[in-house]
C-alpha cells in the first residue's frame, strides 16, 4: 500500500496536472468530432470529395481546401527547404566562428515575427514584389502552361506559398542546424583524409549521414505550414465553393485554416458552422499524421546522436 | 555507382570551383532570408511610425486609435498566464523530476505534437466549449484558455529541460539535510533553474502575445476599452487582422501603428531573454 506521505501526494498531484497535455488533445478531439457529426452525417463522403460551399443548398465539400493546404504547403517546401538546408550547411559547416551566432540569432528572429504582422508584410509589401517579379513575366512568357495561366493579381495561392516559404525557414533551418552539428567529426575527419574538398565532405557524407533528421525537419516544416492560419488567409484571396479548386497559380484560393478563420464567425446556419468545424476535423487529422511521423524521425535521430557522442 | 565516380575525380579545378560555387550559394541562401525579416521591420518602422503618438497608443478604437488593443492584449496576458504558468511548470516539475516512466513519455510525446498544433483549432475548441457552451458570450476567459493550450506545452517543455541542467548534487545536498523529495523540488531544484524558467515563460508570452488565429474565434474585438470578464474585448494582432482588411488609408496605418507596437513588444521579449539567457552561460563557463 501507498503511504500518504508528502512525497505520494506531491507526486500524485503533479502527475495528475501533467495529464493537461492528454486533456488538451482530448478535450479538442472531442469538439471536433462531436461539432462535426452534423455536417458528416448529413454530407458522408461528400464532405471530403465535394467541392460546393453553398449555405443556401446545404451542401458543404471540403475537397478545394485539401488542395489548396497541400499545394501551398508543396509551394512552401519546394522554395523553403532548400534554403533552409543552404542556411544550416552555411552556418554550421562555412561561416566564420564569431558570426555564427549572429547569423542563427537572425533566422531565429524570423520565428519570433508574428504571423498576422507576415501577413499585414505579404498583403501591402511581397505581394506587389510576386507580382512584378515572378508572376507577370510566368504569365507572359509561359502563361500557355496552364500552371502559370490566368490573370495575376499577387494575391493567390502562389503568394501564399512563398509566405510559408519563408515562415518554415526557421523551423526547417534550426532542426538541420542540430542534425547537422550532430554528426560526429570523426565522418568528416575521416572524409578530408581522403582528399575530399569540403563541399564534398557536406553532401556526400554529411549529409548523408543526417539524412533522416533532416527528413525530420522537413516534415516539421510541413506541419507549420499546414497548420499556418493568419498569413495564409490574409494573401491568399479567399475563394470560396467550386472556384476555390486550385488549376493555376495565379489564382485565388483556399486552405483549411484560412477558410475557417474567414468564415466561421459569419455562419448562418447550424449546419455551416459544423461544415467548418469539420473542416477543422480534418485538418486536424492531417496534421496529427504529420506530426507523429516528423516526432519519430527526429527522436529517432537525437536518440543516435545522444548514444553516439556521451 | 561507385563514390569515386560520383565525385568526378578527374578534374581538381572543378571539384574546387563546385566547392567555391556552393559556399556562396549557401550564402545566398541565407542573404534571400534574412531580406524578409529585414524588410519586414523596415516597413512595420516606416509606415508604423506615423501613426504613433500618445492619442494613438491610449484613445479608444471608435477614432482607429489602438488603446483598447493594448489594454486587451495584457489582459490576456495576465489571464492567458495565471492558467498556463503554473500547469506549464509543474508539468515540466512531474515530467524532469519523475519522468523516467512510459506515462510520462506519452506525456511528452504529446507535448511535442501540441507545439506544432494548427492553432486554429485550438479557437474552435475553446469558442464551442467556452463562448458557446459555457458563458454565451465572446470574452477574455475564452481567449485566455485558447491561448494556455497553446502556452502550456511550451512552458512545459522549457521548465523540464532547465531542470534537467541543475546539477544533480544540489538535489543530493538538499535531501541530505533530511529535506523532503517534494519540498526539496519546489524550494531547491525549482529556484536553482530559475534561469531557464523564466527564459521559457517569456519566450511563451512572446509567441501568445502575437498569436491571432485563436483569439479571432473567442474575443471578437471592441472598439472600448475592457468592460468585464463577460464581454468582447480587443487584443493588438486581431486589430492588425481586422483593420488590413479595411480599404481606407487610415485603417491601413491603424494596422501598421498596432504592428509596430505589436514587434516591439515581441522583439524586446525575444531579444532580452537571449542576450539575458548568453550572459548567463558565459559565467558559468
Amino acid at each position: 500500500m501507498i503511504k500518504l506521505t508528502g512525497d505520494n501526494i506531491f507526486k500524485t498531484l503533479i502527475a495528475i496536472i501533467a495529464a493537461s497535455a492528454i486533456i488538451i488533445i482530448l478535450l479538442n478531439t472531442y469538439v471536433l468530432v462531436t461539432g462535426s457529426t452534423n455536417v458528416l452525417s448529413t454530407s458522408g463522403v461528400e464532405f471530403i470529395t465535394g467541392k460546393n460551399w453553398d449555405p443556401a443548398t446545404s451542401s458543404f465539400g471540403v475537397l478545394p481546401y485539401i488542395l489548396g493546404t497541400l499545394l501551398t504547403s508543396a509551394i512552401a517546401l519546394l522554395v523553403g527547404v532548400p534554403l533552409s538546408l543552404g542556411i544550416a550547411i552555411f552556418i554550421v559547416e562555412m561561416a566564420p566562428k564569431p558570426i555564427r551566432t549572429t547569423f542563427s540569432y537572425l533566422v531565429e528572429m524570423l520565428a519570433a515575427v508574428p504571423s498576422v504582422i507576415y501577413g499585414l508584410w505579404g498583403l501591402f509589401v511581397l505581394r506587389f514584389w510576386v507580382l512584378n517579379y515572378i508572376e507577370i513575366p510566368l504569365n507572359t512568357y509561359l502563361g500557355w502552361i496552364p500552371l502559370f495561366s490566368g490573370n495575376p493579381t499577387g494575391i493567390d495561392i502562389l503568394t501564399a506559398g512563398l509566405i510559408l516559404a519563408i515562415m518554415i525557414i526557421p523551423t526547417v533551418a534550426s532542426v538541420s542546424r542540430e542534425v547537422i552539428s550532430a554528426v560526429p567529426n570523426s565522418i568528416r575527419e575521416g572524409a578530408y583524409g581522403i582528399g575530399a574538398t569540403k563541399w564534398e565532405v557536406i553532401r556526400h557524407w554529411v549529409l548523408n549521414y543526417g539524412r533522416s533528421g533532416i527528413f525530420g525537419a522537413v516534415i516539421l516544416g510541413l506541419g507549420r505550414a499546414i497548420g499556418e492560419t493568419m498569413a495564409v488567409t490574409m494573401v491568399i484571396g479567399n475563394a470560396t465553393g467550386p472556384r476555390a479548386m486550385p488549376t493555376s497559380l495565379f489564382q485565388q484560393g483556399q486552405t483549411l485554416p484560412s477558410l475557417i478563420a474567414n468564415g466561421f464567425s459569419d455562419s448562418t446556419t447550424p449546419l455551416q458552422s459544423s461544415a467548418y468545424i469539420g473542416a477543422g476535423l480534418v485538418l486536424l487529422a492531417i496534421s496529427l499524421l504529420i506530426n507523429i511521423v516528423a516526432h519519430v524521425m527526429v527522436t529517432r535521430v537525437l536518440k543516435v546522436k545522444g548514444g553516439a557522442v556521451e | 555507382m561507385p563514390l569515386s565516380e560520383k565525385l568526378n575525380l578527374h578534374s581538381y579545378s572543378l571539384r574546387k570551383f563546385k566547392n567555391k560555387f556552393f559556399y556562396v550559394l549557401c550564402l545566398i541562401c541565407l542573404i534571400i532570408a534574412i531580406v524578409p525579416l529585414l524588410s519586414i521591420l523596415f516597413e512595420v518602422i516606416v509606415r508604423g511610425a506615423p501613426a504613433i503618438n500618445w492619442q494613438f497608443l491610449t484613445g479608444n478604437g471608435l477614432r482607429n486609435n489602438i488603446g483598447p488593443a493594448i489594454q486587451g492584449t495584457l489582459i490576456l496576458i495576465g489571464l492567458t498566464s495565471a492558467i498556463g504558468i503554473p500547469i506549464g511548470i509543474l508539468t515540466g516539475v512531474y515530467l524532469a523530476e519523475y519522468g523516467n516512466n512510459k506515462y510520462a513519455t506519452w506525456i511528452r510525446t504529446i507535448n511535442d505534437i501540441l507545439t506544432g498544433f494548427p492553432s486554429i483549432i485550438v479557437g474552435i475548441t475553446a469558442y464551442s466549449l467556452i463562448v458557446v457552451g459555457l458563458t454565451g458570450t465572446f470574452s477574455p476567459m475564452a481567449g485566455a484558455v485558447a491561448l494556455a493550450f497553446i502556452m502550456i506545452p511550451i512552458v512545459a517543455r522549457t521548465t523540464e529541460e532547465s531542470l534537467k541542467l541543475v546539477p544533480n548534487s544540489v538535489r543530493e545536498a538538499s535531501m541530505a539535510l533530511g529535506i523532503h523529495r517534494w519540498r526539496t523540488t519546489l524550494s531547491v531544484m525549482l529556484p536553482s533553474a530559475k534561469g531557464g524558467l523564466i527564459t521559457g515563460i517569456v519566450l511563451a508570452i512572446a509567441r501568445i502575445a502575437g498569436e491571432t488565429a485563436p483569439i479571432l474565434l473567442t474575443i471578437l474585438g471592441n472598439f472600448y476599452f475592457f468592460q468585464g470578464l463577460n464581454a468582447p474585448i480587443d487584443a493588438l494582432p486581431l486589430r492588425i487582422y481586422l483593420s488590413s482588411r479595411s480599404h481606407l488609408q487610415i485603417e491601413q496605418t491603424q494596422a501598421w501603428g498596432a504592428a509596430l507596437v505589436l514587434i516591439l513588444i515581441v522583439l524586446t521579449l525575444n531579444i532580452c531573454v537571449r542576450l539575458a539567457s548568453r550572459g548567463r552561460n558565459k559565467g558559468t563557463r
